[in-house]
């Protein structure tokens, strides 16, 4: 009995709540609420407010990397700071590649919206009369906030939450998987009106009209078999956006945290709890035999773990591949030298976690390894977070352009708040100028068709194990386009991928049931194979080392190469151009 | 080589209850939603559960009975035994491990 298509009509479309959808929802509706912040009863009944619908494949606040984020949040708030120093600094980690406009656009209105969490009750740490700040490497001050004990994210995503519940305008709405933008002719040329998906309770399709649409479907970095990323975060809005005609910027530059988790296994924690300690206390960094190795590399280190992100994953690559990794193939981090009471006084309640995990770091070294966490390229967008496909808006972590080749430490929340709040304010305006949702079925018709279809039954063994082509794909993307690349390997991860797009086939395994997992898992490869398809090409065309991408074959910056490569779909096959970085704002 | 027997509850509400027994390889350390993934890759990619951080602890999506008590799958030790899954019995079952879990002003219908 195949489920019949789901109808569903709003103003704002918001796929993905996490920071930057949150914040768009909640900007968007109170634009026409007269700004509004009346306490307690809800906001915006009966005025001019957009409807604002707010999707995400999860549960809302909860799916992606926002909720996840232990640590902090970059913002020029004190004031002996200035935005205009954080811009400094942006723009120097971003190694000449950063689009100014966003860097700006970042640094200037993070502020804003973390005194208005502040003004919301997120908990941002406190000292004296103001928030506390600490330093973090690239930041010429302290300049990041944060909520204790490792709960900026979880505390970031309830705020947002809390307000957009308050909000009538804005209709919450989880356990839907947008899988493709509907676009169709109109007065301004090819246009999105809005998207179509399926609700995963009981896989029904369904399409949504929207007058505008906001992708706001974090980062990609489930691309890698070692990540730090929720399972939503196949990239999926990478490969909405190129199929609805935008063009996405810079995909090589996928950032790797050097000293992520890798041993033993620790449950209940994120693999990348090891930095602030690292801030905090040093940490030495082992090879397999016990030895000390970054300064081979280059960095004094000084028996204290301090190098730079990307030369301790160089080091930490180096020494596995010349067999002296540690047993699961990374290095050893170890505290061991440092007094209990030092210890205890650092990592607080978090001792007793990593005791739960049988890990006493006064006796214990850990296992550590470069692990995939954050993509600085992504959609490209003006700093009205306009794709240039009217009707497609794009926000947070899938935007790129703000950190160049590599990121700052605590831009990526800012990011997420402040695009998310600019792409809420231009939806909104593009609804008070009139622009009505006017989808036409005939524009939805192929996509909900695929959303519906049925294919080869997975339980009967016709079809593949799509999450077994998720893992090799992993795997080919961890094996060949990680922190390290060459022709030969990228070449070869491009043929993995034309491999497992032949296996996957053609149609979604099964028909429409609830909850679903080989199905979505179908549809996240579809996307998937598409977004590492971008990163692959780019990649392969960079002959150069620059930032978050390492060549080996050309391992030198070339100043030629301050550029920024756009990918598009041009007639169903990718295409890649260079354009030349943006000047700096005035 | 030791393994873990994980004794899963299978269909959907409309289907009388019934478990199917899964045997992985039994790795110190690992989770109860690690062996579930694996049987997902390696066995049987139908099997319906929730989860989205993997790692974290943070989605709290993973919630389910592991022999009668509600824990995280994420959190919950793997071990070299019988253990048993069900779904949570107060949610409204989809299919196997899945349950409708979102507030009720956040779902579909
Ligand atoms: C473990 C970890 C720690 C981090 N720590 C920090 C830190 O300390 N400081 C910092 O600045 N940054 C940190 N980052 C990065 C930062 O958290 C992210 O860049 C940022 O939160 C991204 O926000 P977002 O709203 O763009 O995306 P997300 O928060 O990832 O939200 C995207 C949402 O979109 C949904 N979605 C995706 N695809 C679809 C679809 N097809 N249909 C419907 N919904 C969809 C997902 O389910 C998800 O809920 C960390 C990241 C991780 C993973
Ligand atoms: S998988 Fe997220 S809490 Fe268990």
């Amino acid at each position: 009995m195949p489920a019949a298509p789901i109808q569903m009509e709003t103003d704002i479309l918001v796929i993905g709540a996490g920071g930057a959808g949150l914040y768009a929802a909640i900007e968007a509706a109170r634009q026409g609420e007269g700004q509004g912040e009346g306490q307690g009863e809800g906001l915006g009944e009966g005025q001019g407010a957009a409807r604002v619908l707010l999707l995400d494949r999860s549960l809302i606040g909860r799916g992606g990397a926002t909720v996840m984020a232990q640590m902090t949040v970059a913002a020029a708030v004190a004031p002996d700071d200035d935005w205009r120093r954080h811009l400094h600094d942006t723009l120097a980690a971003g190694r000449g590649l950063c689009d100014p406009r966003l860097a700006a656009l970042l640094c200037r209105e993070g502020p804003e919206c973390i005194l208005e969490m502040d003004r919301w009750r997120v908990g941002w740490a406190r000292e004296g009369d103001g928030l506390r700040q600490v330093q973090a490497p690239g930041h010429d001050r302290p300049r990041c906030v944060y909520v204790d004990f490792l709960s900026t994210g979880p505390a970031v995503s309830r705020t947002l939450r809390t307000q957009a519940q308050r909000h009538k305008a804005i209709r919450r709405l989880g356990d839907v998987v947008v899988t493709d933008l509907v676009l169709q002719d109109g007065p301004e040329g090819r246009t999105v009106t809005g998207a179509v998906g399926f609700d995963m309770t009981t896989g029904a399709p369904l399409a949504i009209a929207a007058a505008a649409t906001i992708l706001a479907t974090g980062g990609l970095t489930r691309l890698y078999r070692r990540n730090s990323a929720s399972s939503n975060m196949g990239g999926d809005g990478y490969a909405l956006a190129l199929r609805a005609g935008a063009a996405l910027l810079d995909m090589e530059f996928v950032q790797f945290f050097p000293i992520g988790h890798l041993a033993p296994r620790l449950v209940g924690m994120d693999p990348i709890m090891w930095d602030p300690f690292r801030y905090k206390l040093g940490g030495r960094l082992l090879n397999g035999a016990m030895e000390e190795f970054i300064d081979r590399y280059g960095a004094e280190d000084g028996g204290r773990y301090r190098a730079t992100r990307d030369l301790a994953t160089y080091a930490i690559t180096r020494e596995v591949a010349a067999g002296r990794g540690s047993p699961h193939g990374g290095a050893w981090l170890s505290f061991t030298h440092i007094p209990e009471a030092e210890l205890r006084a650092a990592f607080g309640p978090v001792i007793d976690r990593l005791a739960g995990n049988g890990i006493d770091l006064t006796r214990d070294a850990v296992e550590v390894a470069p692990i995939a966490h954050y993509h600085m390229g992504g959609v490209r967008v003006d700093t009205d977070m306009e794709t240039g496909v009217p009707g497609l808006l794009a926000a947070g972590e899938v935007v790129g352009g703000a950190n160049g080749a590599n990121r700052l430490s605590g831009n990526a929340i800012t990011e997420a708040l402040a695009f998310g709040r600019a792409a809420g304010r231009t939806a909104a305006r593009r609804v008070a100028a009139g622009v009505a949702p006017r989808l036409d079925p005939a524009a939805a018709a192929a996509a909900l068709a695929l959303a519906g279809a049925g294919g080869p039954e997975p339980a009967a063994g016709a079809a593949p194990n799509m999450a077994a082509l998720v893992a090799r794909l992993q795997a080919a993307m961890s094996d060949h386009v990680g922190p390290f690349r060459t022709a030969d390997g990228l070449a070869r991860a491009a043929g993995a991928l034309a491999a497992i797009r032949a296996e996957a086939g053609a149609l979604p395994p099964g028909r429409p049931r609830p909850h679903d997992l080989a199905r979505l898992d179908w549809f996240d490869l579809r996307q998937m194979l598409l977004v590492a398809e971008t990163v692959v090409l780019a990649a392969a065309a960079r002959t150069e080392s620059r930032g978050a991408h390492q060549r080996e074959d050309f391992p030198d910056t070339d100043p030629g190469w301050t550029l920024n490569q756009i990918v598009r779909l041009d007639g169903g096959a990718l295409r890649l151009d260079r354009a030349p970085v943006l000047a700096e704002a005035a | 080589m030791e393994t873990a027997r994980l004794l899963i509850r299978r269909g959907t509400a409309a289907e009388p209850p019934r478990h199917e027994a899964f045997e992985v390889p039994f790795e110190p350390g690992q989770s109860v939603l690690d062996a579930l993934r694996r049987i997902r890759a390696e066995q049987d990619p139908t099997l319906a559960v929730r989860y989205a951080c993997l790692n974290a602890n943070a989605c709290k999506e993973c919630m389910m009975l592991l022999d009668g008590a509600v824990v995280y799958a994420c959190t919950a030790r793997l071990e070299p035994r019988e253990m048993r899954l069900d779904p949570l019995p107060n949610k409204r079952l989809l299919r196997d491990l899945a349950t409708v879990i979102a507030p009720p002003d956040e779902r579909l219908e």
